[in-house]
């Protein structure tokens, strides 16, 4: 089963085994990790499911497609150019049988 | 904390807040109620006995071949223990007495509170016609419903389709894509008319032809065909006005919704189109509020009293709210935005469009990407998106922050939309 383990801002951390298929946003809401919201249900609308991509998985990530790319311009945590991606496109599969992320400290502007 | 009264007693001092139905909005509400530190008694009464889940899915990506058949929970199911909030899955309150500050469950239990919250969100509107009651005749609503539809889709070989508006149009364009034969039967003059402009809808009504969806404008139902069999068996056909059959394995009706009202009429609130709300969601009763797709409540943007369904305004009315109840009483004047997805194709509405209103497109439909602005005289009230997120989020800040914009504006692609928006918004 593909994993995925959720780095919180106080170093504590939650790893989930998935089902393939699964996205790095749905994890997190299926399991009820603090920190990503999904509140679009994971159709790249609400930006609420930022996450922070740790450097070594990187390479096997598919490129964020132009949605993507415009609502990491509106996350409410700052964006990070390499590592940012919405956890609602990122789904776990052979190709991603493992993946590590950084939960931002904020999904939701003030 | 069990909440329940006993003897019909209610709970006295520790009443809390009372909050009628498990959606989005009222999940939200406790979830901004616990954030914003109440620490009182919260109650969450829901007629469903599933634990509360995402709605938007579930005419989308939930009916697609393949997709995962478990809901996307609204919070993971050990949300109501670690936020101290009682769910009571599976009861509906059949009444409420407003001097004594109670409700009574169908199952006769009575709870009191200090502030009751109608999170009672909409129903589908139904078919009144001969054969409506067939097996194989769905509504999307709940998640009962699109698991059923789920199981038929396996099997269906063509899909008629009773109302050309988003759900119906959502639906139409999975079941497409699943290789049903669609058929969507439009009362109206064109897709969407209600909530759409024109260019946009034709947009839509072209983009769902090409995907060999198709769309009969100006055409209603007057009854439904079975097969036969004990209490008429499965449904076979539709009949339009003009006499016209039209065969399907399955029958998926989308023709608008009604408010969760009649316990706050019943109990002498006003209700119009909705409970009545405040610019504070407060009903006409001091102690009781509305939020979500159930209210009526006056549009910053428009002027005008609204009952919207949408997501966006049922979550952002449960957070206002949750501050009003806190101590720090705000209004609700956000910005609304709605979207839908059909097929491949993206459609995000910031503000609120008048379909009889002055419209200006940015971008070339041809390209499958652009927007409609919508205007009345010098003022913008709503732009409508497809597949252009940057012109979503642009139009989001500039309606929502009430920057002028000019027509011109809007349609020069030379005129940076989103730098405009985000330095007007920076300078602001």
């Amino acid at each position: 089963m593909p994993t995925i383990t959720y780095c919180h801002p106080n170093g504590s951390r939650d790893v989930v085994d998935v089902v393939p298929g699964t996205t790095v946003m749905r994890g997190a809401v299926m399991n009820g990790i603090d920190g990503i919201v999904g509140e679009c249900g994971g159709q790249a609308m609400c930006a609420t499911c930022h996450v922070y991509v740790h450097s070594e998985f990187l390479d096997e990530l598919p490129e964020p497609n132009d949605d993507e790319e415009e609502m990491l311009e509106e996350t409410a945590a700052p964006r990070d150019e390499e590592r940012s991606r919405l956890g609602c496109q990122l789904k776990m599969g052979s190709r991603i049988p493992a993946i590590v992320v950084d939960v931002p400290e904020t999904q939701v502007a003030s | 904390m069990s909440g329940a009264g006993s003897g019909g007693a209610g709970r006295g001092a520790a009443a809390g807040v009372v909050i009628l139905g498990g959606g989005q909005a009222g999940i939200q509400l406790a979830d901004s109620l616990r954030a914003e530190g109440y620490p009182g008694a919260i109650d969450v009464f829901a007629s469903e006995t599933h634990l509360p889940y995402q709605r938007p899915p579930l005419s989308k990506d939930f009916i697609a071949e393949g997709a995962d058949a478990s809901a996307l929970p609204l919070r993971a199911d050990r949300f109501f223990s670690e936020l101290d909030v009682t769910f009571h899955p599976g009861v509906t309150v059949s009444s409420l007495d407003r001097s004594a500050r109670t409700v009574t469950t169908d199952t006769g239990e009575v709870f009191a509170y200090d502030v009751l919250v109608f999170a009672t969100g909409a129903r589908n509107r139904r078919l009144s016609i001969e054969g409506a009651d067939l097996a194989g005749v769905h509504y999307l609503r709940t998640l009962d419903d699109a698991q059923e539809l789920r199981e038929e889709l396996a099997s269906a070989r063509s899909a008629l389709v009773v109302g050309g508006g988003f759900i119906g149009l959502e639906f139409a364009a999975g079941a497409a894509a699943r290789g049903l034969d669609v058929t969507v039967l439009e009362q109206g003059e064109r897709i969407m008319g209600r909530v759409l402009t024109p260019p946009m809808s034709s947009h839509f009504a072209g983009l769902h032809g090409a995907e060999r969806i198709d769309i009969r404008l100006g055409e209603g139902i007057v009854a439904l065909q079975g097969g036969g069999g004990p209490g008429g068996g499965r449904v076979t056909a539709g009949v339009g006005a003009g006499g016209e059959v039209y065969p399907a394995d399955i029958v998926v009706v989308g023709i608008g919704v009604l408010p969760n009202a009649e316990l706050a009429d019943a109990a002498g609130l006003t209700v119009t189109n909705g409970i009545v709300v405040d610019a504070f969601l407060r009903t006409s009763d001091p102690s009781i509020y509305a939020i979500g797709d159930c209210c009526s409540y006056p549009n910053a943007h428009t002027g005008t009293m609204t009952r919207l369904e949408s997501v966006q305004n049922a979550v952002d009315q449960a957070k206002v709210l949750a501050k009003t109840l806190t101590g720090t009483p705000i209004e609700y004047v956000e910005l609304p935005w709605f979207w839908s997805q059909q097929g491949a194709n993206k459609l995000q509405i910031a503000g609120m469009v008048d379909v009889a209103a002055t419209t200006f497109t940015r971008g070339d439909p041809a390209s499958g990407k652009f927007s409609v602005f919508c205007f009345r005289g010098d003022t913008l009230l709503g732009v409508e998106s497809v597949n252009s997120t940057a012109d979503h989020l642009a139009a989001r800040r500039i309606l929502g922050n009430r920057l002028p914009l000019t027509p011109a504006q809007a349609v020069d692609p030379a005129f940076d939309l989103k730098a405009y928006s985000r330095a007007a918004v920076a300078a602001a």
